[in-house]
């Protein structure tokens, strides 16, 4: 098969409001903005950043949970963004979700069984057996024994039920999980125990994670990339392991700094970044992290900064890390990057840099 | 003797087996089962463990916020100052709550009163416990407004906790709890629901303000990055019970109680490598509604042995200021 598995594009959205009939322009929240990535088979891209940036829209938009204002959601080449009811629901085999709270995200009057193959009944019909021995399979798999079928989740421990609402997204063989928060809600022996089994899942069945998370360790210990995400925009996407050792973007780095390190030796030399992340209904102007970027420039003020290739395979939304001005074509090639949001600012088109340049420094230059 | 007696001046607060239970309606449930640690003047204390460990328990029966009719120390002694605070009358309890021992709570918006101006807030717990006017804390409250860095603090007395952001809120909860400069503050998971950067300067704030008042802090989490970053001393409760206590440096560098041990294992860290499997501990939580012969952890504890089984170990000395509950500990830290 060629191509990636998953590949999102331009992915948009915007809650309006209120709704205004009379009004003209209504204002609109921009949860996620121009969202571009792609998912190999088997590999675990995973998805960071703080309350508000939009990875929780995100992974609502891949499983088509919320329709999308712009872009396209492809699963081997199929938009599903674009999909009807009918085709939706085949496709939404392919893809499943794992849900950051273990207590509401199962039903509490059915049985561990009913639970974990609810989601194949809603295709085909399992005779009892059929489903006894589905439901024991799939307990095993996740490594629970076959007699907790009958119980209800009220008398399984949170881990337990995690594990459940695993063994619920993998009843349909999909070739993608969608994690948000998927163990975030567990206390850390806990969590080992839950990170282990989606990474021997992975292993033995070749799974592709999206696996959303505001937690750095545990993202730098299952990622194969990682997407840095701000008010809504991705600003840096890189391999993990050149992530964590060199951030570019100067968010990235902010976020890896303020991350507690289990060492009480480390001396903390910086400071923490200052401010707070501001409302996505009136983000600033330009780079949306710039009030508190410690490298801010004026242009940071001015443009957005496109996503930009570099020479490790990482994409950095940064004026001054990762400057726009001569991207080699091999490079951007090289980066895997959807061709049409490179294109964005290779043709100049959205980003007319040099002539805002122009026009904030003339007065300045006026001035001395 | 002399010795003795100036040791004991550095201790604020003295803990003596205090026992507290849950009642339900057919069963009783033993959340502490009688732990003893002390905290010393202006230090900063960690207590750490997963859920269901105790230690939110602890904090509650030391401000006897306990809900009254289903929660009750059964036994032992809280000495504050000498004093042991669970003999004193709901009238005394409320002098010392607030203006001597302060908490602060993990969820800032279920704390502050939303109807009530942050301001007002503040001035409140001025007013309760000093004669100060209404106009002198007012005064007070934009002070501490300004010592917790909030920016603009003139306008933001004004404001109703609605109006704030979650790391806002939890630097108005801070400013009010600091008030009445308390001798200890207890820190119930305060960062746990905030953003890893708003994380960051609400950690360095308690650490400037505790350096700056003298305050002693009891710093409760889960998160042992937390305490690596913050805390001088720590308490690692499991099931009820102090199962490790030691310096922090001690603790991280030669943990002496298997829990502890598998504890800190199990947290993702880059110098172990990554996409590798953790090292779990297998099994769950006791059920602390029923009695526990021998050591709590030992059906999970990978050095158990048949002494384990049958009876509980005690707190011992493994080393100066580090203590153990395990029967095997020094072999333990030689692994």
């Amino acid at each position: 098969m060629n191509g990636p598995l998953l590949k999102v594009e331009n992915l948009t959205k915007h809650y309006p409001l209120g709704s205004g009939i009379f009004k003209k322009s209504i204002p609109v929240i921009r949860a996620v903005e121009d969202v571009s990535f792609s998912v190999e088979a088997g590999e675990t891209l995973c998805i960071v950043g703080e309350s508000g940036c939009g990875k929780s829209t995100v992974a609502r938009l891949l499983m088509r949970l919320v329709a999308p204002t712009a872009g396209r959601v492809l699963i081997d080449g199929t938009d599903i963004a674009g999909l009807k009811k009918d085709a939706l629901h085949s496709w939404r085999r392919r893809m499943q979700m794992v849900f950051q709270d273990p207590y509401s995200s199962l039903n509490p009057r059915l049985t561990a069984g009913q639970i974990i193959t609810e989601p194949v009944e809603n295709f085909e019909r399992l005779s009892r057996k059929q489903r006894h021995a589905l439901a024991a399979d799939l307990l095993r798999k996740v490594g629970m024994s076959p007699e907790m079928m009958h119980r209800l989740p009220s008398e399984l421990s949170g881990g337990q039920r995690q594990r459940l609402g695993i063994a619920r997204a993998l009843s349909l063989n999909p070739s993608v999980i969608i994690a948000d928060e998927a163990v975030s809600a567990l206390d850390v022996s806990v969590q080992a125990q839950i990170l282990n089994l989606l990474l021997d899942l992975q292993q033995q069945m070749g799974i592709a994670f999206v696996f959303i998370s505001h937690d750095l360790g545990v993202v730098e210990h299952i990622a194969h990339r990682v997407a840095v995400m701000y008010l809504g925009r991705i600003v840096e996407l890189a391999p993990s392991e050149a992530l964590f050792a060199k951030p570019v973007h100067p968010y990235t780095e902010a976020l890896i700094a303020a991350a507690p390190v289990p060492d009480p030796m480390r001396v903390r030399l910086e400071a923490p970044v200052e401010g707070e992340v501001p409302s996505p209904i009136n983000p600033p102007k330009g780079c949306a992290f710039h009030p508190r970027c410690p490298l801010a420039v004026e242009r940071c003020r001015i443009d957005v900064p496109p996503l930009v290739p570099m020479a490790d395979g990482r994409v950095v939304a940064c004026h001054v890390r990762a400057p726009a001005t001569d991207i080699p074509g091999q490079l951007a090639e090289a980066s895997g990057y959807p061709p049409a949001s490179l294109a964005r600012f290779r043709s100049g088109i959205g980003y007319p840099k040099a002539q805002i340049l122009r026009q904030v420094q003339h007065p300045r230059e006026a001035g001395d | 003797m002399l010795m003795r007696e100036s040791i004991e001046e550095d201790v604020l607060l003295d803990i003596r087996d205090l026992e507290t239970h849950f009642y339900g309606e057919e069963s009783v449930t033993r959340a502490l089962g009688g732990i003893s640690f002390q905290v010393k003047k202006g230090e900063t204390l960690g207590v750490v463990g997963e859920s269901g460990c105790g230690k939110s328990v602890t904090a509650l029966s030391i401000l006897r916020l306990l809900p009254k009719l289903s929660a009750r120390t059964v036994g032992g002694e809280i000495r504050f100052h000498g004093r042991d605070i669970l003999e004193l009358s709901d009238r005394e309890m409320r002098k010392i709550r607030g203006d001597q021992i302060a908490m602060i709570f993990q969820e800032p918006m279920t704390s502050l009163n939303p109807v009530y101006t942050v301001g007002h807030q503040i001035a409140e717990a001025v007013q309760i416990h000093t004669k100060a006017s209404r106009s002198v804390a007012m005064e007070k409250a934009e002070e501490m407004l300004r010592l917790v860095r909030i920016a603009d603090p003139e306008r933001r007395v004004n404001n109703y906790p609605h109006e704030l952001s979650g790391g806002m809120r939890q630097r108005a909860m801070i400013a009010i709890a600091l008030a009445c400069s308390p001798e200890l503050l207890i820190a119930d998971e305060p960062t746990t629901a905030l953003d890893v950067t708003i994380q960051a300067q609400i950690l360095r704030l308690i650490v400037d303000l505790k350096e700056r008042t003298g305050t002693a802090v009891m710093f409760i989490t889960h998160d042992l990055g937390v305490v690596a970053e913050t805390c001088q001393r720590v308490i690692v409760m499991y099931a009820g019970r102090i199962v490790e206590q030691a310096n922090v440096i001690d603790l991280f560098a030669r943990p002496a109680h298997p829990y502890t041990q598998g504890l800190m294992r199990s947290v993702p860290d880059r110098r172990r490598g990554r996409q590798r499997r953790l090292p779990e501990i297998p099994g769950i939580v006791p059920n602390l509604r029923e009695p526990i012969v021998g050591c709590s952890f030992a059906p999970r504890c990978p050095f158990a042995i048949d002494i384990c089984r049958d009876k509980t170990p005690i707190l011992r000395d493994v080393g100066s200021s580090h203590a153990a509950a395990c029967w095997r500990a020094e072999e333990v830290m030689g692994v």
